[in-house]
């Protein structure tokens, strides 16, 4: 009894000082900075910056090697608060602000591949081998990754379309108040 | 009854007088009745009837959907004709999910639930059950599910029952009708409610402009006990949930609470109306009273009007309009919304439909503020439109909320006193909608990013798995060592 205790203890000491060590010597260099600005981008991997992902577009950001309109989902609101954070001034106007847009699957070419389920971040698309897919409106950001893949065009982009739920009052005509 | 002060509020002109008189009159039976899956607030109904079913009256159409949803029932008897996308009465114009029902000119009655014997010693659960497969919702315009609003005895602790009998709207009068055409089966809804919710106090409280309907709801109530009925001063907006429970009880709602944190559930009178009709009778929300009025149309008056009938219909019925295009509302003019056009249905939170030439609308053009504060002094909620406004303007919507703006309850009491005829509440209205969709696009921003980390993982652990396999695949496959000593069996 005593013997398993204590050779336990000795093996626990003995791992956690190597993991010590390990962690010493094989540290990834965590830059605060990096890991803020990655935290203000959308976290969806889609891409579109020409990054492999958000966390690889955050390094080249905080290393100066993009500028804060790298990411077009995010539009100029994100391009604003990157600049703020990195202290940078930047030109917003011709930061497009992209229409939202979803994918859409025409139910009549799609052959079921499963090419575009491969190549969704976010799990947006749903189907099997040889059946007709489609998209989880509520989570695709709208990256049109699918679309491109798709081999039969069967994937349109589309602007997220306008519902009861969603439908806001648009702003009251600035002729209409004058100051 | 010592009533309490609340802030704001403005005098417009009621011109009541329009329709007060007007007896309720039914609708004669439309032959198509188009019914929205939603008329509620929360999640739409789901059809449970499909092309070429035929109906009965009060039959369930479409189920509720969730927790907070309302079912929807056949307004007469006949045959589904259609399952459509059809325009809402909202001013967006979109369209909306609808049930078109062919009256078959019967209107025959569908077997209903039998009625609750003795419902004051009915369990709660049962009571708010019933109301809430009647499809029951809030009558008063904001039509949130009743049910979920009698049902809150478990999550608050609840001591008063207000019922809301102000309809401090210019024009409107259906509640008004009904307090003084129904009073008896109103008092018996609001004590099956007060039952079901187990509060120890009820106060019906009505403005003192609508003496009649004081008087009839005092009688019917006369003998019972815990019950007041109250004439409450005539000012825009009493009838706000959170004001009327102020001006009563004194009790003040924090912002972005409910009146129901601090023990007080309204309810408006027309609900109880139709929490007596589902309890006693067994009878689901189908029809309702509409005030039609306005110097827009001709006969003003209050109708008991068919879900699902168009409006178009009603005013006809109403004998049409007296001008070519006056301004189109429903609900009463300082809430209300224009109506797209008048193919649409009437629904369950239509109080009103209105029809406003010219010089009953007030709009004109705007000018420069003159920096009066009087929209200040007219905000019931102690906001600062003034202010607020130029926010908006510049689309400065951060700062526009932490000024307070999503606390705006839209009563337009700013743009109705404003001498410079701004239109306050409208820069309001587009910047909680801007702000809402902020919200929500965040939201779904957080769902994606953990989905793609789930899925990242997923397919972490898939390669992982795979180069595992492979490797497993790879030792298996090689041929063991030759090794002369042991015969190759050995081998493991
Ligand atoms: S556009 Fe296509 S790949 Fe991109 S998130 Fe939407 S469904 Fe997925
Ligand atoms: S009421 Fe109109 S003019 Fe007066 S301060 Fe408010 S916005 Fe300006
Ligand atoms: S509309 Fe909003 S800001 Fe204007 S008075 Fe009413 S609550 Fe106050």
């Amino acid at each position: 009894m005593l013997t398993a205790v204590g050779s336990l203890a000795m093996l626990g000491v003995t791992f956690g000082t190597l993991l010590g060590i390990a962690s010493r010597y094989l540290r990834v260099d965590e830059n605060p900075l990096e890991a803020e600005l990655e935290a203000l981008l959308p976290g969806s991997q889609c891409g579109q910056c020409g990054f492999a992902g958000c966390k690889q577009a955050a390094s080249a950001l905080a290393a100066g090697q993009a500028k804060p309109t790298l990411c077009p989902p995010g539009g100029r609101a994100l391009a604003a608060a990157l600049a703020e954070r990195l202290g940078v001034s930047v030109d917003l106007s011709d930061t497009e602000e992209l229409e939202p847009e979803v994918a859409f699957v025409n139910e009549d070419i799609c052959i079921g591949c499963m090419r575009c389920l491969q190549d969704c971040s976010s799990d947006a698309l749903v189907g099997g081998p040889k059946q007709i897919h489609t998209v989880i409106t509520d989570i695709c950001h709208g990256c049109g990754k699918c679309a491109k893949v798709c081999p039969t065009e069967a994937i349109e982009m589309r602007p997220v379309p306008i519902t009861l739920a969603n439908w806001h009052w648009h702003k009251p005509d600035p002729r209409q108040y004058m100051n | 009854m010592k009533l309490f002060r609340i802030r704001g509020g403005v005098h417009p002109e009621y011109r009541k007088e329009l329709a007060s008189e007007k007896a309720i009159v039914a609708m004669p039976l439309p032959r198509l009745l188009r019914v929205p899956l939603q008329q509620h607030v929360g999640a739409p109904a789901e059809p449970v009837v499909a092309i070429g079913d035929t109906v009965g009256k009060g039959q369930l159409i479409a189920r509720a959907q969730g927790a907070v949803s309302a079912p929807v029932h056949a307004p007469t008897s006949g045959a589904v004709v259609d399952i459509a996308n059809l325009t809402a009465p909202h001013p967006s114009g979109l369209p909306q999910r609808t049930i078109v029902i062919e009256s078959d000119g019967r209107d025959a009655w569908a077997e209903l639930p039998p009625p609750i014997e003795d419902p004051l010693s009915a369990s709660p659960r049962e009571i708010a059950r019933r109301v809430g497969e009647c499809g029951i919702v809030g009558l008063g315009g904001a039509t949130f599910p009743a049910a979920v609003k009698l049902d809150l005895r478990s999550r608050h602790e609840l001591d008063i029952l207000v019922m809301n009998g102000a309809e401090c709207e210019p024009y409107l009068t259906c509640d008004d009708r009904l307090m003084r055409e129904r009073a008896p089966e109103i008092i018996d809804g609001v004590r099956i409610m007060a039952h079901a919710l187990g509060v120890d106090r009820v106060i019906i409280a009505i403005e003192s402009n609508k003496p009649q309907a004081l008087e009839s709801m005092t009688r019917a109530a006369a003998g019972v006990a815990n019950l007041s009925v109250i004439g409450i001063p005539t000012r825009y907006p009493m009838g706000s949930e959170r004001h009327l429970v102020q001006a009563l009880t004194g009790r003040e709602t924090p912002a972005r609470q409910l009146t129901a944190d601090i023990g007080v559930v309204v309810h408006n009178v027309g609900t109880a109306h139709a929490v007596h009709q589902a309890v006693r009778y067994g009878r689901p929300l189908i029809s309702r009273v509409v005030t039609v009025s306005g110097h827009g149309v001709c006969e003003p008056g209050n109708v008991e009007v068919p879900l699902g009938t168009m409006v178009s219909e009603l005013i006809a019925f109403r004998g049409g309009l007296t001008e070519e295009a006056p301004r189109l509302l429903t609900g009463g003019p300082m809430m209300g919304q224009p109506l797209p056009s008048l193919d649409v249905p009437v629904i369950k939170g239509t109080s009103g439909i209105l029809a406003l030439t010219k010089e009953e609308t007030r709009i004109q053009p705007a000018q420069a503020c003159i920096r009066c504060g009087s929209c200040v002094s007219a905000c019931p909620v102690g906001l600062v439109p003034v202010d607020m406004v130029a926010l908006v303007r510049k689309d400065n919507l951060d700062e526009a909320a932490a000024a307070g703006v999503m606390d705006c309850i839209s009563c337009g009491s700013c743009a109705y006193i404003c001498p410079a005829h701004i239109p306050l509440v409208q820069y309001f209205n587009y910047a909680k909608g801007r702000l809402n969709a902020i919200q929500r696009d965040e939201q779904k921003r957080d769902r994606v990013k953990r989905l793609v980390e789930a899925r990242a993982a997923r397919m972490a652990k898939l390669a992982e798995a795979k180069r595992a396999a492979m490797a497993a695949r790879k030792a298996a496959a090689a041929p063991p060592k030759p090794d002369p000593d042991s015969p190759p069996a050995a081998a493991q």
